[in-house]
């Protein structure tokens, strides 16, 4: 039942990818981009034919969309295509044509699954390519993003599994920082970055403090309460034990309140992980935040998508290792 | 009179009764526990038991009075004050094995790790668990062998005293029996001093040497001290054919039916509070003085 399950699920997620990716390339799939050709009859064609306009001005004027009554009209200036392009082109001469930029087909700018697919090849197969600052392979990319985040992350987990041992065990610590955890944790870590900038200078620093900022306070929470829940008769038998305040925090404290503390730091590392991508936005340089704005800028869309795939999957194998933390931990009463 | 091994001397505890005054639970409770016995506390609900076990394992404060266990006064919870609670209290994420060495390894600082898990596997078979029972986490066990897991971890510190709130308050009849069965075997090799909270008067009966009985609260007096006169070894299907059972028996019933309401209440008049002992004994020959756990002069009715 389960195995038939697990294959059901996967038959039914193949399905929407399927699916999904029929959608996108049906919606973005154009055989040739710019202006949709018209077809002439051959009445038509040969009415033109007649008045003297080449065969081959007659098909490239057909293909940009010019109609047959404006056709007519070229045909009735008497002109080669050369003169007519000589002359400033065909509007200048006051004949309304489609205009060349105007109204792609839809989604026609929005990259095909098969250019996506041929971006993402070329991305796995030379990840860590090096060709000038701003362009290097997303593997480069993706690294300098997890190092901020590890190092930012990091150093929170130092300041906030700490700092809420002791909020949880003590209620006075408790009291007397709990207005500034109400006050501070709600502020968008993005608010932080102009103080980050203003004060540490460093985009670098301040995008690392900015993960600092955001990471603490889920994890200072989550340990605080765990920590102040653990039962008291678990540390009455670490008291009938004579062990002491050390002892206790680490071999009964820290067990009993492992599982809520793990998903803690499970909340923080998902934040953590979407606010790299925007503090990089705004800081520039390198990382696959910067990789995201910076072919958007360049119209890259393709290369934009890949890097936003990469992203989530980045995020997913975070999230699965705290994941899997969190089931070694986990214990049932 | 020389002092006992646990001696409680003018106990005291109130508690804020949250309406702005005090609640006196107990007051100038005087008793003692002589070294190697059995001996069980018995009395309604809220009457204090509880309270005076947590002040013997050091975890909670009395008002005022002392406890002195070998002449020194026990203050904050020691290795030597072993407790079982009702909950069994095993850390959970530890398996049963885990649950024992975690005890023994604080005791014994200095053992290998080898000695310390053979003797805790040592006692885990005492109560019955050997194999690979003794591998899983309390929350794969039944509610029997989980206490059996923390009764081991008790024993195997060789605590001067063990303490136990109602162990098997939470087990059904059947298991109880088992249990209490393990309980004595494992106290008869151990000479342990163990100071039991129930509120089961036939296992009171069966597992002590002497039983201490309270009136309601508040203002609780540990009113009687009644000897059971009753030889070991005992046996849970043959004590009630010993002619001390149902005499002691209908004493403790009318106590805890009857007596425990009548008596409650009473404000001390400043002076100490010692249980009256009582002594029962309808059986032949003439009485002695008989040491708990060795009774080799009585007629053993067990087998
Ligand atoms: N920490 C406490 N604060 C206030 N009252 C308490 C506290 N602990 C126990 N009590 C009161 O003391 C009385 C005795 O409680 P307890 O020792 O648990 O009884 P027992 O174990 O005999 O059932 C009860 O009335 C209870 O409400
Ligand atoms: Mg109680």
């Amino acid at each position: 039942m389960i195995r038939s399950l697990d294959l059901r699920s996967a038959m039914l997620s193949l399905l929407i990818l399927v699916a999904g990716l029929f959608i996108w390339h049906a919606t973005t799939h154009v055989p040739d981009t710019g202006p949709v050709g018209v077809v002439l009859s051959a009445d038509q064609e040969q009415a033109l034919l007649a008045k003297n306009m080449g065969a081959e001005d007659i098909a490239y004027y057909a293909s940009q969309g010019v109609e047959f009554p404006q056709l007519d009209q070229i045909a009735g200036l008497g002109l080669s295509r050369e003169m007519i392009d000589m002359a400033g082109g065909i509007r200048a001469l006051g004949i309304s044509v489609p205009d060349e930029n105007s109204a792609p087909a839809p989604g026609s700018l929005f990259p095909s699954p098969a250019q996506i697919g041929v971006e993402l090849w070329a991305t796995i197969t030379d990840p860590f390519y090096v060709a000038g600052t701003n362009d290097m392979g997303y593997g480069i990319q993706i690294g300098y993003s997890l190092l901020r985040v590890i190092i930012g992350y990091t150093l929170a987990a130092a300041v906030a599994i700490p700092l809420g041992f002791l909020i949880g065990m003590s209620p006075l610590a408790y009291r007397a920082l709990d207005p500034y955890i109400q006050v501070l944790k709600p502020i968008s870590p993005l608010a932080w970055m102009p103080i980050a900038l203003f004060t540490i200078g460093d985009s670098e620093l301040s995008s690392i403090f900015v993960i600092f900022i955001c990471s603490v306070w889920p994890m200072l929470t989550n340990t605080a309460f765990g920590v102040a829940s653990v039962r008291s008769d678990w540390i009455n038998v670490a008291r009938t034990h004579e062990l002491g305040s050390l002892k206790t925090a680490i071999t009964v404290i820290l067990p009993a309140a492992a599982p809520t503390i793990i998903t803690g730091m499970r909340i923080s590392i998902g934040i953590a992980w979407l606010v790299i991508v925007a503090a990089e936005m705004l800081v520039g340089g390198t990382g696959i935040g910067y990789v995201v704005w910076n072919e958007w800028n360049g119209l890259r869309l393709d290369r934009m998508i890949v890097a936003i795939l990469l992203i989530g999957v980045m995020g997913m194998l975070l999230d699965t290792l705290f994941a899997r933390l969190q089931r070694a931990v986990s214990y049932t009463e | 009179m020389a002092k006992p091994f646990l001696s409680i001397e003018r106990l005291t505890q109130q508690f804020p009764d949250g309406a702005g005054g005090t609640l006196t639970v107990f007051e100038n409770a005087t008793f003692g526990v002589e070294k190697g016995e059995f001996v069980c506390i018995l009395g309604h609900s809220g009457c204090g038991k509880s309270t005076i076990m947590n002040i013997l394992a050091g975890l909670a404060e009395p008002t005022s009075g002392v406890v002195k266990m070998d002449g020194f006064e026990v203050s904050g919870p020691s290795l030597d004050r072993g407790v079982v609670f009702q909950n069994y209290s095993l850390l959970p994420w530890l398996s049963a094995l885990k649950n024992v060495t975690f005890g023994v390894a604080a005791r014994h600082k200095d053992w290998s790790k080898t000695q310390v898990e053979e003797h805790a596997r040592k006692y885990l078979a005492q109560v019955g668990l050997e194999g690979d029972v003794v591998n899983r986490k309390p929350s794969q066990l039944s509610g029997g062998m989980r206490q059996r897991v923390s009764i081991a971890r008790a024993f195997a510190n060789q605590p001067k005293l063990l303490l136990l709130d109602e162990p098997f308050g939470a087990l059904d009849a059947l298991t109880r029996g088992t249990i209490q069965e393990e309980l004595i075997k494992v106290w008869s090799q151990t000479e342990q001093t163990v100071f039991m909270i129930t509120h089961d008067i036939d296992e009171a009966i069966l597992l002590s040497d002497r039983i201490l009985l309270m009136t309601n609260g508040p203002m609780a007096r540990v009113a009687e001290s009644v000897e059971i006169t009753i030889p070991r070894p005992r046996n849970r299907t043959e004590i009630v054919e010993h002619p001390n059972y149902y005499a002691i028996r209908n004493h403790l019933v009318q106590f805890l039916g009857q007596r425990s309401k009548e008596l409650a209440g009473q404000p001390s008049s400043g002076d100490d509070h010692r249980p009256e002992t009582v002594r029962i004994d309808n059986s032949e020959p003439a009485p002695e003085e008989s040491e708990p756990a060795v009774v080799p002069t009585l007629r053993a009715v067990g087998d």
